[in-house]
C-alpha cells in the first residue's frame, strides 16, 4: 500500500501570536514550529498501517525551506521519503492543488492528513483534494482499518459516530484517537537524514493575499451573577453583551 | 572552522591562567536540528510518560513502575546514547549526551533512575570492559532489557570511597570470586539485573570492580529506603553473601576499581551539573507562570519587584551554569577527537579526555546542584503557601533537588577536589600556576596598573574583571600554599574559599564567552537580555569572590601581609557599578511576557 501523508508546519500550540508591519505580517520570530497536531495523528496511523501490512509512507508538505525540520521529524517518525512543494501555503485551494498534483503522479492508495491545520483551521483541504482527484474524501476520521481494498472507518458526526466502509483510493482528514502520537526514537532520528527529501516547484498561483490580521478582543473580566438574580443576567445580556 | 587541534588548545584547569576566545567555545544555541530533535524526543517522553504520573512514581512504592518507564525509554533509544553503535547504542558525542541529560533532568525520580542506569551503571563497562564483556552486556543495557546499579557506597564508606570492607575471594579452583559485604544507598537496587560492585580482593589496598548479574545468587536486599525526596527512585541496602562471580567478570585489572570509580564519577558530575540545569528550567517555568496567574493586592505577583528579582536571578544562574556545562562538554568532545586522531581507542580517548577535565566536572557539579537548590528554594517562595502544598509542583522540586549536593561526591568533597587537582597538576608541571601566582604576588607590591582598556576588544571591561578575579584566586592560593605547604589539606575552610572563587570564575567566564559569541551570531540588540544576565552575574561573582577571598586571607595572613593582600584583593575585585535592579526587571519582564524561561 502506498500512503501519502500531508503535513503542515504550524506554530506550537502554546505560542504567543503577534503581527508586524502594521498588522499585515505574521511574526514568526522566536516561535517554535511543529507538525500540525492533527497531521501528526494521520502520520502516526499511516506508519502503523505500514508496520502492519507493508508498503510505503511518503510525507508531503507545501512550504518553504523553513519547514524542513518538521519534514525530517516526520521521516524520523517513520515515513520513507518526503516531498516538499517549495511555496508558501497561502490558502486551502492552493495547497490542495499542490497535493492533488503530487497525488496524481504517485498513485497513492490513501491520502491522509489532519482534519484541519491549527493555524488557520480551515479544514477543507481534504475535501478539495478529493474533488480534484475525483475520489471520495472523509473527515474527521477517528478510526481506520484497512482490509484488502476496503477501508473501515469511524467518523465523528454531530452528536455521535458513524461507521463507514469505502474502497481505496481515498482522501482522509484525521483526528484522535485514530492513533497515538509517535515520538521519534533515536534510531529514527539518525536515519532521517539518509531518507530522500525531494523539493519540487509549485504549480499554479495562489489565489489569496493577506491584507491584514487582527487579534480577537481580549477576554473581559468575569462577572458573577447569583443564580436567584436571573433578571439582571438577562438585562446584562441585552444591554452590555448585546447578544439578546 | 577551527581545526580540532586549535579547538583543543586548552587543558583542564587551564582557564584559571589562560584566556579563551569566544569562538573556541560551544554554546547550546549551536545545537543542530538532529540534536534538537533528540531533545524534543526526551521532552515528549517526559510529557507523555513521566509527568502525568509523578505522584504515582513517588508514592506507589512500586519499583516496577520506574522499571517499566525505563523499558519505554529504552524503546526510544534514550538509554543508549553514550554506548557505541557496535554494542547496540547510538555512539553520540559527549555534548549530545549532555543535552539528553539536561532535558531528562526535569524528570524527578525517573531522572535519577535513568542517569544511574546510563551513567554509573553502564559506563564502567563501556570504558573498562573487555570485548567479551561489552558484547555480552552493553546491548542489553542500552536497550533497557537489563537495568543496572552501581554499588560503591557502604555503611562505613561514603565519601571515603576506597575504604570499603566488601571482600572478594578467589575460589580454590580459580574460577570464581566469592563476594561478601554490605552496600548502601544503591540506586535502582530493587530492580537491577546487573550490579557494578566494588570490593577488595584479600588485603588489597585498592578496590577491584566486578560485573555481577543478579542471577549469580547470594544477593539480598532491604526494603527501599524512606527518603526526603526522589521518593520514587528505588534506593536499597544490598547484601552480598557468598555471591559467586565468575573470574572473567572482573572489570579491568585487580585494584583498578578505585580509579574506575573516580573516573566514572567524573562523568557523573558533569552530567549531574547539566541535569540540574534541566531541573532548574522546569522550576523557573512553573514559577514564571505562577507569578503571572497569582494575584494579590489586585495585581499579578509577577509585577512585584521582589518576585521579579527572584525570577531574574533564577534565570541568570541557570543560563550561566548551562553556558559552563556545554563549554566543558565541548572541550571534552574536542580532546576525544584529538586523542583518537593520535591513535587512542575510543574508550581510552574518552577516559583521558574526561580525566583531563575533571576539575571542570567537579566545578559544574557544585555549581549546577547549588543553582538547582537556589531555584527550588525561591520557586517555593514564589508560590507562597502553595509552594508548601504537596498538590503544587514546588513541593516535589524542593525535596528532589536536595540530593544533588550529596551524591556523586558531596559538594564539600568536590570543592576540595577542585583545589586539590589544580595544585597537584601544578606540582606535576602540567599546569603553570606558579608563574602567574608569583607575578601576582609581585604585582600587589607595585603601583596599580591604571592602563586604559583596549577598546578594540569586545567586552574588554568584563574581561578585565575576570582577569583580575583570576589574579585574586592565584594570589590567595599561592600565599596559602607557601604558608601551609603540605599541611594545606588541613585548612579546609581556606580550600573551600578558594574553590568558591574558582567556581565563580569559571561560571562567569563561560557566560561571558557565550554572550560574546551570541553577539557575533545575532547582533547586540537581539541578545540584550543575555547581556543583562551576564552583567548581573559578574557583579555577583565579584562580590562572592571578594567575600570568599577576604575570609581566606583573614584566616591565615597577619600584619603587613594581611594588609597587602586585602589591598590586592580590593584591587582585583573591582567592577564598574551598574543598576542590577533594572537589569533584573528587564529579564523578569521578558520572561513574564512569555510565561516561561526564554533563554
Ligand atoms: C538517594 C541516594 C542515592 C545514592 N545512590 C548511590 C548509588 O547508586 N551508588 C553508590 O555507590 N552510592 C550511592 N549513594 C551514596 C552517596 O554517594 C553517598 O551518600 C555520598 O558519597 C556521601 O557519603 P556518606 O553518605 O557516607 O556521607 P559522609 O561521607 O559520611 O559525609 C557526611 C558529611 O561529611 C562531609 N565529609 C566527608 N568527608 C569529608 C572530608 N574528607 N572533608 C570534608 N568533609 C567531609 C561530607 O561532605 C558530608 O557533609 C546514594 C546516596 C543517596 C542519599
Amino acid at each position: 500500500m502506498k500512503i501519502l501523508v500531508c503535513i503542515s508546519s504550524v506554530p506550537d500550540t502554546t505560542s504567543k501570536i503577534s503581527f508586524t508591519d502594521s498588522e499585515t505580517v505574521f511574526n514568526k520570530a522566536g516561535l517554535q514550529f511543529i507538525i500540525g497536531p492533527y497531521d501528526d495523528y494521520a502520520l502516526a496511523r499511516a506508519v502503523e498501517l505500514k508496520e502492519q501490512s507493508g508498503g510505503t509512507v511518503t510525507v508531503l508538505n507545501v512550504g518553504t525551506v523553513e519547514t524542513e525540520p518538521q519534514i525530517r521529524k516526520a521521516l524520523a517518525i517513520g515515513a520513507d521519503d518526503a516531498i516538499r512543494v517549495d511555496a508558501e501555503p497561502t490558502d486551502s485551494y492552493f495547497v490542495a492543488e499542490q497535493i492533488a498534483n503530487i497525488a496524481k503522479e504517485g498513485n497513492y492508495d490513501l491520502i491522509m492528513m489532519g482534519r484541519e491545520t491549527t493555524d488557520y483551521n480551515s479544514g477543507v483541504v481534504h475535501g478539495i483534494v478529493g474533488e480534484m482527484l475525483g475520489i471520495p474524501s472523509f473527515s474527521p476520521v477517528m478510526e481506520l482499518n484497512i482490509d484488502g481494498n476496503q477501508a473501515k472507518m469511524t467518523r465523528e458526526i454531530e452528536g455521535g459516530k458513524e461507521k463507514l466502509e469505502a474502497s481505496l483510493p481515498l482522501v482522509l482528514g484525521c483526528q484522535e484517537p485514530i492513533a497515538e502520537w509517535k515520538i521519534p526514537n533515536m534510531r529514527g532520528i539518525m536515519t532521517a537524514r539518509t531518507k530522500p527529501l525531494n523539493v519540487v516547484a509549485p504549480s499554479g498561483d495562489s489565489l489569496t493575499s493577506i491584507s491584514a490580521y487582527s487579534m480577537p478582543p481580549a477576554k473581559g473580566a468575569c462577572k458573577m451573577i447569583p443564580a436567584e438574580d436571573a433578571g439582571s443576567l438577562i438585562n446584562l445580556l441585552r444591554t452590555e453583551a448585546k447578544v439578546l | 572552522m577551527a581545526t580540532i587541534a586549535e579547538k583543543a588548545s586548552i587543558s583542564g584547569g587551564e582557564f584559571l591562567i589562560k584566556e579563551t576566545e569566544a569562538s573556541q567555545i560551544f554554546i547550546p544555541e549551536e545545537f543542530n536540528e538532529e540534536q534538537q530533535m533528540i531533545a524534543d524526543t526526551c521532552r515528549d517522553f517526559l510529557r507523555t510518560e513521566v509527568w502525568p504520573i509523578l505522584d504515582e512514581i513517588d508514592y506507589a512504592k512500586s519499583p516496577e513502575l520506574i522499571s517499566s518507564l525505563m523499558d519505554k525509554a529504552g524503546e526510544l533509544g534514550l538509554l543508549g546514547t553514550a554506548v557505541p553503535e557496535e554494542y547496540g547504542g547510538f555512539g553520540m558525542n559527549f555534548n549530545t549526551s549532555m543535552l539528553v541529560a539536561e532535558v531528562l533532568g526535569n524528570g524527578h525520580s525517573f531522572s535519577v533512575a535513568q542517569s544511574a542506569h546510563t551513567g554509573i551503571g553502564t559506563l564502567p563497562i563501556v570504558y573498562y570492559g573487555n570485548e567479551e564483556q561489552k558484547q555480552k552486556y552493553l546491548p542489553k543495557l542500552s536497550s533497557g532489557e537489563w537495568k543496572a546499579a552501581y554499588c560503591l557506597t557502604e555503611p562505613d564508606s561514603g565519601s571515603d570511597a576506597n575504604s570499603g570492607k566488601t571482600k572478594a575471594e578467589l575460589t580454590a579452583d580459580g574460577k570464581f570470586y566469592k563476594i561478601n559485604g554490605q552496600k548502601m544507598w544503591i540506586t535502582n537496587g530493587g530492580f537491577a539485573d546487573l550490579f557494578i560492585v566494588f570490593a577488595k580482593i584479600d588485603d588489597d589496598k585498592n578496590l577491584t570492580c566486578f560485573i555481577v548479574e543478579k542471577t549469580f545468587g547470594g544477593i539480598t536486599m532491604n526494603e527501599p529506603e524512606k527518603k526526603m525526596g526522589i521518593k520514587g527512585s528505588d534506593t536499597r541496602q544490598i547484601f552480598f553473601n557468598d555471591c559467586m562471580v565468575p573470574a572473567e567478570n572482573m572489570l579491568s585489572d585487580r585494584q583498578n576499581g578505585f580509579k574506575i570509580a573516580v573516573n566514572i564519577l567524573n562523568i557523573g558530575r558533569i552530567k549531574l551539573g547539566i541535569a540540574a540545569v534541566g531541573g532548574s528550567k522546569g522550576i523557573v517555568n512553573h514559577a514564571t507562570n505562577y507569578a503571572n496567574e497569582r494575584k494579590q493586592f489586585g495585581i499579578s505577583i509577577g509585577r512585584f519587584g521582589a518576585i521579579k528579582h527572584k525570577l531574574a536571578e533564577m534565570a541568570t544562574r541557570i543560563w550561566v551554569s548551562e553556558s559552563a556545562c556545554y563549554r566543558a562538554g565541548q572541550n571534552i568532545d574536542d580532546l576525544i577527537d584529538v586523542l583518537k586522531a593520535e591513535g587512542l581507542s575510543d574508550e581510552n580517548a574518552k577516559l583521558k579526555a574526561l580525566e583531563q577535565f575533571a576539575i571542570e566536572c567537579a566545578i559544574l557539579k557544585v555549581h549546577g546542584s547549588e543553582v538547582l537548590d537556589y531555584a527550588a528554594d525561591e520557586g517555593v517562595q514564589v508560590y507562597g503557601g502553595m509552594g508548601f502544598s504537596a498538590d503544587a509542583p514546588m513541593d516535589r522540586a524542593y525535596r528532589d533537588s536536595r540530593i544533588n549536593r550529596i551524591f556523586e561526591g558531596t559538594n564539600e568533597i568536590n570543592r576540595l577536589l577542585i583545589v586539590d587537582m589544580m595544585l597537584k597538576r601544578a606540582m606535576k608541571g602540567e599546569l603553570d600556576l606558579m608563574g602567574p601566582a608569583t607575578a601576582v604576588a609581585k604585582e600587589i607590591m607595585s603601583i596599580p596598573d591604571f592602563g586604559a582598556l583596549d577598546n578594540d576588544t569586545a567586552f574588554a571591561a568584563e574581561k578585565k574583571v575576570l582577569q583580575n578575579l583570576k589574579k585574586a584566586a592565584l594570589m590567595i592560593a599561592g600565599a596559602a600554599v607557601q604558608k601551609f605547604m603540605m599541611k594545606l589539606s588541613h585548612e579546609q575552610e581556606i580550600l573551600m574559599n578558594v574553590a568558591d572563587m574558582i567556581i565563580e570564575i569559571y561560571a562567569a567566564e563561560s557566560a561571558l564567552l557565550r554572550l560574546e559569541k551570541l553577539v557575533g551570531i545575532r547582533g547586540k540588540e537581539a541578545v540584550s537580555l543575555q547581556n543583562d544576565m551576564v552583567q548581573v552575574y559578574l557583579q555577583e561573582a565579584v562580590a562572592k569572590c571578594n567575600n570568599a577571598g577576604r575570609e581566606a586571607i583573614m584566616s591565615f595572613a597577619e600584619g603587613d601581609e594581611l594588609r597587602v593582600m586585602l589591598m590586592g584583593l580590593k584591587r582585583f575585585t573591582k567592577i564598574e557599578p551598574m543598576n542590577t535592579k533594572d537589569a533584573r526587571r528587564r529579564i523578569a519582564d521578558a520572561m513574564l511576557a512569555e510565561g516561561k524561561y526564554i533563554f
